[in-house]
């Protein structure tokens, strides 16, 4: 089975958001990219079932952030090829529906029986990438799996509900997945074996060319939510919290 | 239904999902601010009866086929994609759920319009439709206008109460034609997998110790299970403690995990992203507690102390032993 995994940088969570004063949108000049965590269990996916099937598997990844560590450490876990799409303005934030348009493109230059990449991504506002690819090509797309199974040359995705609850859904033929966590939790792999990877993995390029994207969604502004009902914040040292939460439990009555 | 605000109906296993109830609550606000209808568009096989459940919208649309029977992704595309061609509809809602977001892009492309995803809240503002749109885990809310004269846009819950949805009125409906390809779809439903059994069930806890991803590692776990040993609690957890396997799934809050409301949520090195607190806002008592003060949590939790989790808990564990 030759699979291709679509991987994105997002904006790090863990840092500040700042709104840029003019644009009135997400400030990315200071803003830290790190690879989606979907992606990664999209990619996670890809290589168990490389391990059971045999095939490859193809990384593509948009030219923005970190992302040469990143396709090093793919091959490095197993992926057999990896590829960043580059060109100009790609690293300023691009919409769901621009990163499709050229997904799409560079997928179709891979051999592909499978697409596999997140189910979504933190900043998606106007589609998920994985659909929208699915759509541009015009295979069948499950979203919200958890695991992947070939099964009489049909695919089985196990797709989640809520509660727990999970449905297999057969596809015969090519397909596009939206993973949402792969079987496992995605690997792990030491800093010796990247840096052997450096030394011998080609990250071959795909020109982003001026393929333009259509159906855009017009965002006039971001903020940074300001609730009404903010949190009563309990202050001082770990231990004076300590104390303080302990009383409050008491007093309600939740300290059994 | 050109012009109409659309909602597609969400069903699983015979019964209409909580969602489709926001989504008409939602829709309901769209329909009256434009001064238009809102029309339910209910997908399945012998579903007309649920149609009864609607009845806030001003007519259901009903299209059954054997192939609609459960969720199946290609199949449900194929009909809603015929349902809608030509018609226009001012916007299509779908939910901003494991069916809808199967959907909403495919459906958008097929009928070429824009789509907008994690919407919230929606609002009229002159003559236009606007939405606000939760994003990068709910640490900021993007808004925009809802394209004309058509568009498709996913909702997510907490924007609007699904009672508000609730009606209890007998639609007029109105029996949609098959379309031609339901029997060509690629996708097919095989079989449901039913959640593990055995496990207690977090949503009938009265106390929740919940961990995310701040207490960094497994063995921490031990931590928080000592805390809620003397507070009479179990332990649940965010997604990235449950797919790190650090707790088990039975244990997970949250959109894809379990609803649940007891009368004290700890949230311990949780940020509070949109599809966690789906699961938990509606807590009696939430506590939060997270070293990033701008966490979205704090947003909802009715107390909270921007402290080391790993500290705080032996040393909270300690005074509740105390009592
Ligand atoms: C389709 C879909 C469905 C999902 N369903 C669910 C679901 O059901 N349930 C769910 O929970 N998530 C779900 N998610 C994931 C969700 O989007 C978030 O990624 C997840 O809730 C984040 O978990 P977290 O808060 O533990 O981790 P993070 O967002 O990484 O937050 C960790 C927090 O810990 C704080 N922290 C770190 N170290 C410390 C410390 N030492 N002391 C104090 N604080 C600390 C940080 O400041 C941060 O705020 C879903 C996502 C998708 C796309």
């Amino acid at each position: 089975m030759d699979i291709v995994v679509l991987c994105k940088f997002v904006p790090d969570l863990v840092e500040d958001l700042e709104i840029d004063a003019s644009t009135h949108l997400l400030d990315r000049n200071f803003l830290r990219l790190m690879p989606n965590e979907l992606d990664d269990h999209a990619l996670e996916e890809a290589l168990l079932l490389k391990e059971r099937h045999g095939g490859t598997v193809t990384v593509v990844t948009v030219d923005a952030g970190d992302v040469d560590e990143a396709l090093y450490t793919a091959a490095a876990k197993g992926a057999d090829r990896v590829v960043k799409i580059v060109g100009e303005g790609l690293d300023q934030g691009l919409s769901s529906q621009r990163l499709a348009a050229l997904f799409a493109q560079a997928a179709g230059e891979w051999p592909h029986d499978l697409i596999l990449t997140g189910t979504q991504a933190v900043d998606d506002l106007d589609g998920f990438a994985g659909a929208l690819v699915a759509a541009r090509l015009g295979m069948p797309y499950v979203g919200y799996v958890t695991k992947v199974a070939s099964e009489n040359g049909a695919v089985v995705a196990r797709k989640e509900y809520p509660g727990g609850l999970n449905a297999d859904i057969e596809i015969v033929g090519q397909a596009v997945l939206g993973i949402q966590s792969a079987e496992k939790p995605p690997r792990y792999v030491v800093t010796s074996k990247v840096m052997a990877a450096m030394k011998s993995v080609t990250i071959e390029e795909f020109e982003a060319g001026d393929a333009q994207a259509d159906l855009e969604l017009p965002i006039t502004g971001m903020a940074v939510p300001q609730s009404a009902a903010h949190a009563e914040m309990i202050v001082g040292s770990v231990t004076e919290v300590a104390e303080k939460l302990a009383k409050l439990l008491r007093e309600r009555g939740l300290v059994a | 239904m050109c012009g109409d605000i659309c909602v597609v109906v969400e069903t699983l296993r015979g019964q209409v999902a909580e969602i489709t109830y926001v989504m008409l609550a939602a829709g309901r606000q769209l329909a009256q601010g434009l001064k238009t209808k809102l029309t339910a568009v209910l997908l399945g096989q012998g579903v007309q009866k649920l149609a009864d459940t609607l009845g806030a919208a001003d007519r259901v649309a009903v299209l059954e086929h054997p192939a609609l029977a459960e969720f199946n992704p290609d199949a449900y595309l194929t009909a809603l994609a015929a349902v809608f061609a030509g018609r226009t509809p001012r916007v299509i809602l779908c939910g901003h759920t494991a069916m809808g977001t199967d959907l909403a892009c495919g459906l958008a492309r097929r009928l070429k319009l824009p789509v907008a995803t994690s919407c919230r809240t929606f609002a009229i503002e002159g003559p236009d439709a606007t939405f606000a749109a939760l994003t990068c885990g709910g640490k900021l809310i993007a808004a925009g206008r809802l394209p004309d004269p058509s568009c498709v846009a996913t909702v997510m819950a907490g924007g609007y109460k699904a009672d508000a949805g609730k009606v209890a009125k007998t639609p007029p409906i109105e029996t949609l034609p098959v379309p031609a390809g339901l029997d060509a779809v690629r996708t097919r439903f095989k079989q449901y997998i039913e959640p593990p059994a055995g496990d207690v069930d977090i949503a009938k806890q009265p106390i929740l110790v919940s961990v995310g991803r701040g207490v960094q590692n497994k063995d921490n776990i031990a931590l928080a299970e000592e805390l809620a040993k003397a507070l009479g609690g179990v332990v649940s957890g965010s997604r990235p403690v449950i797919d790190q396997v650090w707790l088990p799934s039975t244990r997970l809050v949250g959109k894809s995990g379990k609803q649940v409301k007891p009368k004290l949520y700890l949230a311990l090195g949780i940020s509070g992203a949109p599809e966690h607190a789906e699961g938990m806002r509606d807590a009696e008592l939430i506590v939060a507690i997270n070293r990033d003060e701008k966490a979205p949590i704090f947003g909802f939790a009715h107390f909270g102390a921007a402290v080391d989790v790993l500290e705080l808990i032996p040393a909270l564990t300690a005074r509740v032993k105390q009592a």
